[in-house]
C-alpha cells in the first residue's frame, strides 16, 4: 500500500540547509523529487547561529547563487544586517556574511519550495533505505510506508542517533526539541559502510530585553551594504540592525571552572569530535588559560524578536553554571535564558566513501550531503546539497555527471578534500584550504559557474545573459583604459598627492590605474571616465570587476598558470584496481590510505593525507613518467 | 616498468681491474645463481643463510669460469630491497663478461644503468634524494664530492631546509590567520619580526645557492689551465702532482699544440689540469692558433698556473726592462720582458682569475739568483719539480683558492641540480614576499608567494599542504566564536 502515485526520480530526505538545495536543484532540473522530513515546520532552520556567509563561507553562498541553488536569494530576502568581511585585503578576500532573521529565512524558504515545480512533500521519519542489489530504490518509513525513487540524497543533519548534552543530562534528540533519527546508520553498517560519531554545540539564546546593551560595543552593518544573488530579484537592504559584542573575564572564566567537573567534554561522556575553530568556551579557557578574556557577540534573531544569540559562547556545562557565568559579562546581568546551550553528538559517514558527485562507492543512487559528511556549516551543507540535487538527478537521467574542480569552486575544494583526505573532525571551510583562492572570488563565482550550470539546465539564460553583459562591459571598460591616453598635466596632481612619481609623458590610462596608489575613486573623477560611465550606464559590479582585472592581473594568472600545472597530474589516470601493496617504497600510510580511497589520478592521490610528494615520484616512476 | 625480474650488472668500473664485483637481483636472483655456482664445500646456495659470503667456482655446465666469492642476501636487507647475490670474481674484462653473459643466458635481464638504485628507491630503501646522492656518489671519483654526497644521504642538506620550512610555515600560518580569521580575537605578529625571518630566510638560501656553484665544481674537478713555453716543465711538474709518471711528457718543444688534460685529486679537491701551449708571440701560424686555443682553454679554467724556466734566464738580465716592451723572444731562452709581458697580458685579459706564476727549475739558481728573481715578480711561486720542492707548497696554494667556507665539513653544500634549481626558486619567491613586506601588499597576495615558497621547499624535503597551515593555527592560537 503506498499513499504515492508515482516512483520518483529523487528523494531527499532531510530538510536542512542540504535538503532544501537539494530538492531545489533536483526539481527545477525536472526530477520527479519527494521531500521528506520529520516535521515540515522546521524546513531550513537556522540550528544554530542565524547568520549566512562569512570569511570563506561567504564566497560560497556566491557559488550556490551562481549555480542557481537558492541560499543567496533567501538570504538575501531574510537579511537583517550586511557586511563585506575583510575589505581591506585583496578582492579574494572579500567575503559577505549577513545576519539573518531566523524565522523569516526558514518561512522563505519554504515558501520557495512550495513554489517549485516537481517537488512534493512528506513528513515522516525515514528509518530505513530500500536497496535491491547494490542499488537504492526507494525509502521505508517509521510507519511502515515504502516510497519507490530511483534515488536518494541523505541529509540528515545532526539527528541519526543525535545525542544532547547539558551538564550531566543527555538525552536523545537530533535539536533542541526536536527527537532524534534511528535505523538508518544501522542498516548503513550492514551494507558495509564505516560510521564514526561528530559533535557540535550551540550557545544559549537570551532574551534581549534583559540585556543592558549600553554596557556593550556597537557592531553595526555597512554603510553601504551588498547583497549575495547576482540575480536581480533581490535588493540590498535599505535598514539594519545593529549586533553587539561584549568580553567575558578571568570572574567568568573561574565560574566556569566551577562546572568543569560535571562538563560532559571533561568527564569522558563525549568522546568524539568537535570542531577546534567552533570550540566551547569551556574549551577555549581549558586550551588557552593564558587568555584573560574572550570575544561575545550578541546578536538579534531577526527583525521583531526578542531572542538573542550569544556567538562565543558554545557550551555543554550544566544550566546553572552557563546562568552563572554567562549573568557575569558585562551587560548580562539580568540576563534571562531562553534556552541553555548544549552540545550534541551525532553519527556521520567518513565521506571517503563517496565519489566525487556525492555518490556513495557501495550503494548507486545513494547520495550523502552535509553535516552526514562531516562537515559543519549551513553553507558547507547547502552547496553539498544542490551539487547532490544536481547529480542524482543527471544520474537518473542518464546524463555525465557534474563536478567542479580546485580551481573552479570552493565547492570543488570542498568535495574533493572531503572524499580524498576524509575529516577527523567537522569540516569547515577556509579560504587556505584553497591552493588557488585568487580565482576563486566571491566577485566572481558568476563567471565561473553560471555557464557550467547554465548547460545543465539549471541556472536560466536570463542569469548567463546577465553574467555575460557584466563581464563584457566590464572588458569593454578595460580595453577604454587600455587605449585611452592621459597628459602628464591632468593626473600628476593625484600622483603627487598619492606619493606615486609623476609621469613625464603622455601614457596609456591603465599605466596609472595598475599603480598601487591608484584606486578606482581616483579613476572616476577623471571627466572623461565618468562620462565614460554614464553613458554605458556602468554599474558598481562592472567598475569593480574592471578594477579587479587590472590591479590583479599579474596575480589571477600566475594562479591560473599554477592551476594549469596541476590539472597535468590530473591527466594521469590510475587504474580502477591498482595494487598499491606492491609497490614497497610508498609508505605504509600512503599504500594504506590509497588503497582505501582509489584516488582517480595521481593529482587526487598527491592530496591524500599521508602522501608525500615522494610516494607520487614513485607513483610517477612506476607508471612510466 | 617491470620490477618483478631480476637483473645483472656489473656493480665495479668498467674495465680491467684486481677485482671485480657483479650484481645479480631481483625475486630469482638466487635461483638463478645457485645452480652456476659450485661450492668448494659442496654447499647449496639455496640453503645458505642471508647475509654470509661462500668460495667457490662459477660454472658453466662442466667448465669453470673463476673462482669466486658469493655474497648472498634474502629477503629485503640489501641495497635494493631484493634478494641479491654479489659475485666478486677476478678483475679481468673477459671473466666479467664470461660471468654476465652466463647470468643472462640463464634468465637474468641486463640491468639499464642506474636500476638497481631506481629498484633501491621504489622498494623504500632510499627517498628521492637520497636516491639522487647514490647517483653523485657513484660518479663522484673524489674525496670530497663523495663527502658531499654521503652527507645528503644521511640527509644534512634536508635537514637544514626542512628546518626553514618550518620557520616559513609558521610565518605562512600567521598570514593564513590574519585572512581566515579576520573576524576573530587574534594578535597578530608584526611586520618587523616578519622582515627579520625573512631576511634569515633569505640569506640561509642565498648560501646554500652559492655553494652550488663550489659543489659542482668539486664534482666534477676544478680546471686549471697550465700556461708556460714549451719545455719549461710542464709534464715533470704534473708528475711532481701526481706523484707518479702519469702526465704526458714530449721532449720535443712545442709539440703540444693541443690541450691535453689530466685529472688528479689533491687534498681531496679534484683538479683538472689543463696543459696548454703557452702563449708567447710567433710567426709560426700552428703556433699561432695554438696561442689562440690557450686563450680559450684559460677562460675556461678557474686557475692559471704560468709557468717558466728559471734556469734559461741569463744573469745579464736581471736588472733590466720594462714589460712595456714586447720584446721578440729569444728562441729556446727565457727572459724577463716576456715573462713579465705574458704574465701581464694574462692579468689583462682575465683580471678576476687567480694565477700562480712559477719559477721551475729554480735548484739551478743560486741564492743571490733566486732573490733577484722574487725582487723582479713579486708573489713568485719557486718550484723545482725534479727536485721535488715547493711541490707541496704549490698543492696548498691550489687548495686556498677553493677552501671556502662552503667547503668545510660540517657545512652542508648543494651538489644537485634539482635542488639548486628548487632554491633559486624558492628565493625567486621569498624576495618577492621581502619586496611585498616593503610595499604593505595585502596578505592574499603575499600568501601567494609565500605558498609558492613553500612548494619549492616541499619539492626538496617533503611535501606541505594546507592542512598543514591550518592544524599549525588551530594548535598555536584560540581562535572560532
Amino acid at each position: 500500500m503506498s499513499l504515492f502515485r508515482d516512483t520518483y526520480d529523487v528523494i531527499v530526505v532531510g530538510a536542512g540547509h542540504a535538503g532544501c538545495e537539494a530538492a531545489a536543484a533536483a526539481a527545477n532540473l525536472g526530477s520527479k523529487t519527494l521531500l521528506i522530513t520529520m516535521n515540515l515546520q522546521t524546513i531550513a532552520q537556522m540550528s544554530c547561529n542565524p547568520a549566512m556567509g562569512g570569511i570563506a563561507k561567504g564566497q560560497i553562498v556566491r557559488e550556490i547563487d551562481a549555480l542557481g541553488g537558492y541560499s543567496g536569494i533567501v538570504s538575501d530576502e531574510t537579511a537583517i544586517q550586511f557586511k563585506m568581511l575583510n575589505k581591506s585585503k585583496g578582492p579574494a578576500m572579500w567575503s559577505p556574511r549577513v545576519q539573518s532573521d531566523r524565522m523569516r529565512f526558514a518561512e522563505t524558504w519554504r515558501l520557495k519550495l512550495e513554489g517549485t515545480k516537481n517537488l512534493d512533500f512528506y513528513q515522516e521519519m525515514v528509518s530505513s533505505l530500500i536497496v535491491e542489489g547494490d542499488e537504492v530504490v526507494g525509502v521505508r518509513t517509521s510507519l511502515g510506508i515504502e516510497v519507490r525513487a530511483r534515488s536518494v540524497v541523505l541529509t540528515n543533519g545532526t539527528f541519526l542517533n543525535g545525542l544532547i548534552h547539558i551538564g550531566e543530562k543527555q538525552f536523545g534528540g537530533g535539536r533542541a526539541g526536536e527527537r532524534a533519527a534511528t535505523g538508518i546508520t544501522e542498516q548503513l553498517l550492514d551494507f558495509g559502510f564505516d560510521s564514526g560519531r561528530m559533535k557540535t554545540g550551540t550557545p544559549p539564546r537570551v532574551d534581549g530585553r534583559s540585556l543592558d546593551f549600553s554596557k556593550m560595543v556597537v557592531q553595526p552593518g555597512d554603510e553601504v551594504p551588498e547583497k549575495f544573488s547576482y540575480s536581480d530579484s533581490t535588493k540590498p537592504l535599505t535598514q539594519q540592525r545593529d549586533c553587539h559584542m561584549s568580553y567575558t573575564s578571568p570572574e567568568v572564566h573561574d565560574l566556569l571552572r566551577e562546572g568543569f567537573d560535571r562538563s560532559p567534554m571533561f568527564n569522558g561522556r563525549i568522546q568524539s569530535t568537535g570542531p577546534r575553530y567552533c570550540p566551547s568556551i569551556e574549551d577555549k579557557i581549558n586550551r588557552f588559560a593564558d587568555k584573560d578574556r574572550h570575544q561575545l557577540f550578541v546578536e538579534p534573531e531577526g527583525w521583531d524578536t526578542v531572542e538573542y544569540y550569544i556567538n562565543g559562547f558554545s557550551t555543554s556545562l550544566p544550566e546553572d553554571v552557563q546562568f552563572k557565568a554567562l549573568s557575569s559579562v558585562a551587560g548580562f546581568e539580568n540576563v534571562k535564558f531562553f534556552r541553555p546551550g548544549y552540545a550534541i553528538e551525532y553519527d556521520y559517514f567518513p565521506p571517503t566513501q563517496l565519489r566525487h558527485t556525492l555518490e556513495t562507492k557501495l550503494v548507486s543512487g545513494l547520495y550523502f550531503a552535509g553535516q552526514i559528511n562531516g562537515t559543519t556549516g549551513y553553507e558547507e551543507a547547502a552547496s553539498q546539497g544542490l551539487m547532490a540535487g544536481i547529480n542524482a538527478h543527471l544520474k537518473v537521467h542518464e546524463k555525465d555527471p557534474f563536478m567542479l574542480q580546485r580551481d573552479e569552486a570552493y565547492i570543488g575544494v570542498l568535495i574533493d578534500d572531503l572524499i580524498t583526505k576524509g575529516t577527523e573532525e567537522p569540516y569547515r571551510m577556509f579560504t587556505s584550504r584553497a591552493e588557488y583562492r585568487t580565482l576563486l572570488r566571491q566577485d566572481n563565482a558568476d563567471e565561473r559557474l553560471t555557464p557550467r550550470s547554465n548547460s545543465i539546465g539549471l541556472a536560466s539564460d536570463e542569469r548567463l545573459k546577465r553574467m555575460e553583459i557584466k563581464y563584457e562591459e566590464a572588458d569593454k571598460l578595460v580595453k577604454y583604459f587600455e587605449d585611452t591616453s592621459i597628459l602628464p598635466e591632468e593626473v600628476n596632481d593625484l600622483l603627487e598627492e598619492r606619493g606615486s612619481s609623476p609621469m613625464r609623458q603622455s601614457d596609456k590610462m591603465i599605466k596609472v590605474f595598475s599603480r598601487p596608489q591608484i584606486n578606482l575613486e581616483d579613476i572616476k573623477k577623471f571627466d572623461k571616465v565618468a562620462a565614460y560611465i554614464d553613458e554605458h550606464k556602468l554599474d558598481k559590479d562592472v567598475l569593480e570587476q574592471a578594477e579587479i582585472r587590472v590591479k590583479y592581473a599579474g596575480y589571477i594568472a600566475k594562479e591560473k598558470a599554477n592551476a594549469d600545472k596541476l590539472q597535468r597530474l590530473e591527466n594521469i589516470k590510475i587504474p580502477e584496481n591498482f595494487d598499491y601493496s606492491k609497490l614497497k617504497s610508498l609508505s605504509y600510510e600512503a599504500r594504506e590510505k590509497l588503497s582505501k580511497i582509489k584516488p582517480a589520478t595521481i593529482s587526487q592521490a598527491s592530496r591524500v593525507s599521508g602522501v608525500s610528494p615522494s610516494d607520487i615520484s614513485v607513483m610517477l616512476v612506476y607508471m612510466g613518467r | 616498468m617491470n620490477i618483478q625480474d631480476t637483473i645483472v650488472a656489473l656493480a665495479s668500473p668498467a674495465g680491467a681491474g684486481a677485482i671485480a664485483v657483479i650484481r645479480v637481483s631481483g625475486t630469482d636472483a638466487i635461483n638463478i645463481c645457485t645452480p652456476l655456482f659450485k661450492s668448494i664445500h659442496d654447499k647449496n646456495l639455496a640453503k645458505q643463510k642471508t647475509h654470509t659470503i661462500h668460495l667457490g667456482h662459477i660454472i658453466d655446465g662442466e667448465r669453470v669460469i673463476d673462482q669466486v666469492l658469493v655474497s648472498l642476501f634474502r629477503g629485503s636487507n640489501s641495497y635494493t630491497g631484493e634478494p641479491t647475490v654479489e659475485i666478486s670474481c677476478h678483475g679481468s674484462s673477459y671473466i666479467q663478461q664470461e660471468i654476465i653473459q652466463l647470468l643472462l643466458r640463464s634468465g637474468c635481464r641486463a640491468a639499464q644503468p642506474g636500476e638497481f638504485t631506481l629498484r633501491s628507491f621504489i622498494n623504500g630503501k632510499m627517498d628521492l634524494s637520497q636516491a639522487e646522492a647514490v647517483a653523485d656518489l657513484i660518479a663522484s671519483d673524489n674525496e670530497a664530492s663523495h663527502q658531499i654526497a654521503m652527507q645528503q644521504m644521511r640527509g644534512g642538506f634536508s635537514n637544514e631546509i626542512a628546518a626553514l620550512r618550518k620557520e616559513l610555515l609558521d610565518f605562512a600560518s600567521l598570514i593564513e590567520l590574519e585572512l581566515d580569521f579576520a573576524e576573530e580575537d587574534v594578535e597578530f605578529a608584526d611586520r618587523t619580526q616578519f622582515k627579520e625571518l625573512v631576511a634569515r630566510i633569505m640569506k640561509v638560501l642565498k648560501r646554500l645557492i652559492d655553494s652550488f656553484a663550489t659543489g659542482n665544481v668539486i664534482k666534477n674537478g676544478i680546471p686549471v689551465a697550465i700556461v708556460g713555453e714549451p719545455n719549461v716543465g710542464k709534464s715533470t711538474l704534473l708528475n711532481a702532482l701526481l706523484n707518479e709518471d702519469r702526465a704526458i711528457v714530449s721532449d720535443i718543444a712545442g709539440t703540444t699544440r693541443d690541450t691535453i688534460e689530466d685529472e688528479l685529486s689533491i687534498g681531496g679537491i679534484g683538479f683538472r689540469f689543463i696543459d696548454t701551449a703557452g702563449i708567447r708571440e710567433t710567426t709560426d701560424t700552428i703556433e699561432g692558433l695554438g696561442i689562440k686555443k690557450t686563450f680559450e682553454k684559460i677562460k675556461q679554467a678557474q686557475v692559471v698556473v704560468y709557468l717558466f724556466d728559471a734556469s734559461l734566464i741569463q744573469n745579464s738580465e736581471f736588472r733590466i726592462q720594462k714589460p712595456s716592451l714586447p720584446a721578440a723572444s729569444l728562441p729556446g731562452g727565457e727572459n724577463y720582458s716576456s715573462v713579465l709581458f705574458e704574465i701581464e697580458k694574462i692579468k689583462n685579459q682575465f683580471p678576476l682569475k687567480p694565477l700562480v706564476v712559477i719559477a721551475n727549475k729554480v735548484d739551478q739558481l743560486d741564492s743571490a739568483e733566486i732573490l733577484n728573481l722574487k725582487s723582479q715578480i713579486p708573489n713568485i711561486h719557486l718550484l723545482s719539480a725534479k727536485e721535488n720542492m715547493g711541490v707541496d707548497e704549490l698543492k696548498s696554494k691550489l687548495l686556498d683558492f677553493v677552501n671556502t667556507g662552503a667547503l668545510r665539513n660540517d657545512e652542508t653544500i648543494v651538489t644537485n641540480s634539482r635542488h639548486y634549481d628548487a632554491l633559486l626558486k624558492a628565493l625567486e619567491e621569498i624576495e618577492k614576499v621581502q619586496y611585498g613586506l616593503e610595499t604593505g601588499l595585502t596578505g592574499d597576495l603575499m600568501a601567494i608567494d609565500i605558498r609558492e615558497a613553500l612548494y619549492h621547499f616541499g619539492e626538496i624535503t617533503g611535501q606541505v599542504t594546507n592542512d598543514e597551515l591550518l592544524g599549525n593555527i588551530f594548535s598555536q592560537f584560540c581562535i572560532g566564536k
